[in-house]
């Protein structure tokens, strides 16, 4: 059987499909998803994503166990609410989950993590922190609604009556009353991701619709950090590869040298013997869209499309890959025992609404 | 509710067929069908004059999500196919009955048309999914 959000009546009603996600009945689209991208891209719109897993970490051991923990350093937070992105690696470098890891106070911090992951991360977490003075708790008690776009903080600023939500910058937090607000998302555009008591849920989304905040579902959400160059867990990462072969180097925290976080010695050997793969971005004409498990034909042998997609607002085929460290920027995606054109470019392939310059000039010829 | 024309026929797998006075038989996909698929962006279309066969995969309509086939509902030769998809494949979505047809393609057996459902059948053959 699979769960429910806080939200499951307002998507019924609201006419969502739904669809089962990592054990959730979440909306996968309302009408149209090219219209619910739009509008995230342009306006405002917000996505159910009480689905994922709020872990909070107490007690005077908990900086020191998450700085063994994550491969990302909490140290590089500065003040109180600031977050950290960053992944979960296993002895050999592998990752177990990316995560969004908060500082609510000095030994209080707060985690996001995956729900497709969330048993194993918390079989995890609690094996490898057993020796800290640290509580671990999971917060089912609370739901999540992401508001993304340019107009999503003047949304939550007036729905919330807190001006001060206007002026967080990007993952910053704060708390206001009994919710938590956070600039950060998963769209490429500005927003707040609020965590909030699940009884709280179905009310604030309906005030957020009454305001003209468009609802979205997982195919949105999709295409939108896709286009965004936001990598899934699952799909363009997973145990099987490092932050180094996961374009996540700038998330692994090597310095100071003396912290010893899981997974260092296998990515301080890797990166020593050259890492051997890339995760890319890849951008065709047309001709058809390359999708995941997709060949990719470089000059340096092959690869594979982790995930894809027609990107609305760069309106072509857009991909990520992960192709040998030493393949050139030109490529072949095979597609139906066709071969189709392929150029390497560096995610993001739209920033701040519009396709990034650079995208679109790299566009392959048929 | 989708929209089923009473005039056209129908394959399990969603495809309408129309006979035209020439005796042509006109392919697109059913309401029904667009609106499970989402928005098109991208139809791949059989070439003209290539031989498909009834309950074969000759072409493919992408959403942004997926690929999805599409079935030839008759046996034959294709005659022509609708060149302004490759432009405004959201035509399908928007007018699937109408500028939204895929191909045209001439049966080898016209009473192979007899074979696929009416509207009636359709409509109960949808209200099952």
């Amino acid at each position: 059987m699979s769960q429910k959000t806080p939200l499951y009546d307002e998507h019924l009603a609201a006419g969502a499909r739904m669809v089962e996600f990592a054990g959730w009945q979440l909306p996968i689209r309302y009408g149209s998803l090219v219209e619910e991208h739009r509008a995230v891209r342009e306006r405002a719109g917000m996505f159910d994503v009480s689905h994922m897993t709020v872990v909070d970490i107490e007690g005077p051991g908990a900086r020191d166990a998450l700085r063994r923990l994550l491969a990302n350093d909490v140290d590089k937070i500065r003040e109180r609410g600031q977050a950290i992105y960053g992944c979960m690696l296993d002895e050999n470098g592998g990752i177990i989950d990316d995560l969004i890891t908060y500082r609510l106070d000095d030994d209080f911090y707060r985690m996001v993590v995956n729900a497709a992951t969330r048993a194993a991360d918390l079989e995890w977490i609690g094996r490898q922190l057993a020796d800290f003075d640290a509580r671990i708790s999971e917060r089912d008690d609370l739901a999540m609604i992401a508001v993304q776009g340019p107009e999503a903080v003047e949304h939550v600023v007036e729905l919330l009556g807190a001006p001060e939500v206007a002026k967080l910058k990007p993952f910053r937090s704060l708390v206001h009353g009994d919710f938590f607000v956070a600039r950060t998302g998963y769209t490429g555009e500005d927003g707040c991701e609020i965590i909030l008591p699940n009884e709280s849920a179905a009310e604030t989304w309906r005030r957020l619709r009454e305001r003209g905040v468009v609802p979205c579902g997982l195919g949105a959400r999709d295409s939108l950090r896709l286009e965004a160059g936001l990598n899934l867990y699952g799909q363009d990462m997973d145990r099987e590869t490092t932050p180094l072969e996961s374009n996540l180097a700038w998330t692994v925290a090597l310095e100071p040298t003396d912290r010893d976080f899981i997974g260092r010695a296998a990515l301080e050997r890797q990166k020593q013997a050259g890492v051997p793969r890339k995760l890319v971005g890849l951008v065709l004409s047309t001709g058809g869209i390359p999708r995941q498990g997709a060949r990719v034909i470089t000059d340096a042998g092959d690869g594979v499309v982790t995930s894809g997609g027609f990107g609305p607002t760069v309106e072509r085929p857009v991909a990520m890959a992960r192709i040998p460290a030493a393949a050139g920027d030109d490529v072949q995606v095979e597609l139906r025992g066709r071969q189709l054109p392929a150029r390497v470019v560096k995610p993001p392939f739209v920033r701040n609404g519009k396709p990034r310059a650079g995208v679109l000039d790299e566009t392959p010829s048929e | 509710m989708s929209d089923i024309p009473s005039e056209l026929r129908f394959a399990e797998t969603h495809e309408w067929a129309e006979l035209l006075e020439d005796g042509v038989i006109r392919v697109g996909v059913s309401d029904h069908a667009q609106e499970q698929l989402g928005d098109l962006v991208f139809v791949e279309l059989p070439e003209e004059g290539e031989e498909i066969t009834r309950g074969e995969a000759c072409a493919v309509v992408e959403s942004v999500k997926a690929a999805s086939d599409i079935y030839a509902p008759v046996t034959g030769e294709v005659v022509s196919v609708n060149e302004s998809l490759n432009d405004s494949p959201e035509t399908v979505n928007s007018d699937p009955y109408g500028d939204g047809w895929l191909f045209t393609v001439k049966p080898a057996d016209e009473n192979e048309l007899d074979e696929l459902m009416d509207a009636d059948a359709y409509g109960e053959h949808v209200s099952e999914d």
